[in-house]
């Protein structure tokens, strides 16, 4: 399994954690598909702690996190 | 030790308030972040501050921007910020800049400081602002909010920060502000910003994220590129 940990406005619609079958999925960008995320929502993404981007490899066990951008002051 | 300055101590020596009282910070924006950093280090006495801001007053600013009254509609945010700190401390020298920044006043407006904090509200010129810090060689203290949500982060020249923080084609769609986001930001910007002109370590390479509707507080340790 991998799980996803989504943060602030990425719950709107979505649960905060989501499990998924980590056979279906090879990059975190298809992650990020699957739950219906505009590519343009997702700023930080992270697996297992380390800061990575879209393209980088998943596998099972590991733990992704999406933040979304902050950009209004 | 002037009186104004004695409960800074010993949280701060002696020495440290001289020292911030010979710095010169730039704060980007005197809006909802801009405001509260203006206050919090006109308080704490950094002895010239650049408030630069383009924009004026309007009612839409009342819900969160410590510097919008009622009287001031309409009027300078940047000139604003340079009346309030003069009521504060008149002994702490202000230089207003009522211009947007922009590619051709940036470097210029970023100059001659030790720090630049941003106080900005949106991407592109964030990346102006990147961009000219680099060139002049000075650090900036990212700053930024959306709702409830609010982030900190330290930039040193060239380290590529808002390349990370923001990819391109990223925009953010939440265009609300809550009042108490500002004030946050500013507080954790204005405490690594003292640390920085004293002198005391911090760190870089990390993104402090604050989501105040769930509570949680993350540190995020970002893969930037070697400052130049």
């Amino acid at each position: 399994m991998i799980e996803v940990r989504l943060f602030a406005t990425l719950r709107q619609g979505r649960e905060k954690t989501v499990m998924l079958e980590s056979p279906g999925f090879s990059t975190a960008g298809d992650i990020i598909e699957h739950l219906d995320i505009p590519a343009g929502e997702v700023s930080i993404l992270l697996i297992n702690g380390f800061h990575k981007t879209p393209d980088a490899q998943v596998k099972d066990g590991d733990i992704v996190a999406l933040f979304p951008p902050v950009g209004g002051g | 030790m002037e009186r104004r300055y004695e409960r800074n101590i010993p949280a701060l020596s002696d020495q440290e308030c001289r020292l911030l009282r010979s710095k010169r910070v730039a704060v980007i924006g005197c809006g909802g972040i801009g405001g509260y950093l203006i206050e919090l280090l006109s308080r704490i006495g950094v002895g010239y501050i650049r408030t630069v801001d383009g924009d004026v007053f309007e009612e839409s600013n009342f819900n969160r921007q410590l510097l919008s009254e009622q009287p001031l509609m309409g009027r300078s945010k940047a000139k604003a910020a340079e009346a309030r700190v003069q009521r504060i401390n008149p002994r702490i020298e202000v230089e207003p800049v009522t211009a947007y920044l922009d590619k051709n006043n940036a470097k210029e407006i970023v100059s001659g400081c030790d720090l630049v904090l941003d106080g900005l509200d949106n991407i592109p010129a964030r990346r102006v602002l990147a961009a000219a810090c680099t060139e002049a060689g000075v650090p900036y203290i990212h700053g930024a909010i959306s709702g409830w949500v609010t982030q900190v982060a330290i930039s040193m020249p060239g380290d590529g920060l808002i390349d990370v923080l923001y990819p391109e084609g990223v925009s953010f769609r939440d265009r609300s502000v809550l009042s108490f986001a500002p004030s946050l930001c500013a507080s954790v910007q204005a405490a690594l910003c003292v640390k920085m002109l004293i002198g005391r370590p911090v760190e870089t390479g990390v993104l402090y994220y604050f989501d105040l509707l769930n509570q949680e507080f993350e540190t995020i340790k970002l893969d930037l590129k070697k400052p130049e």
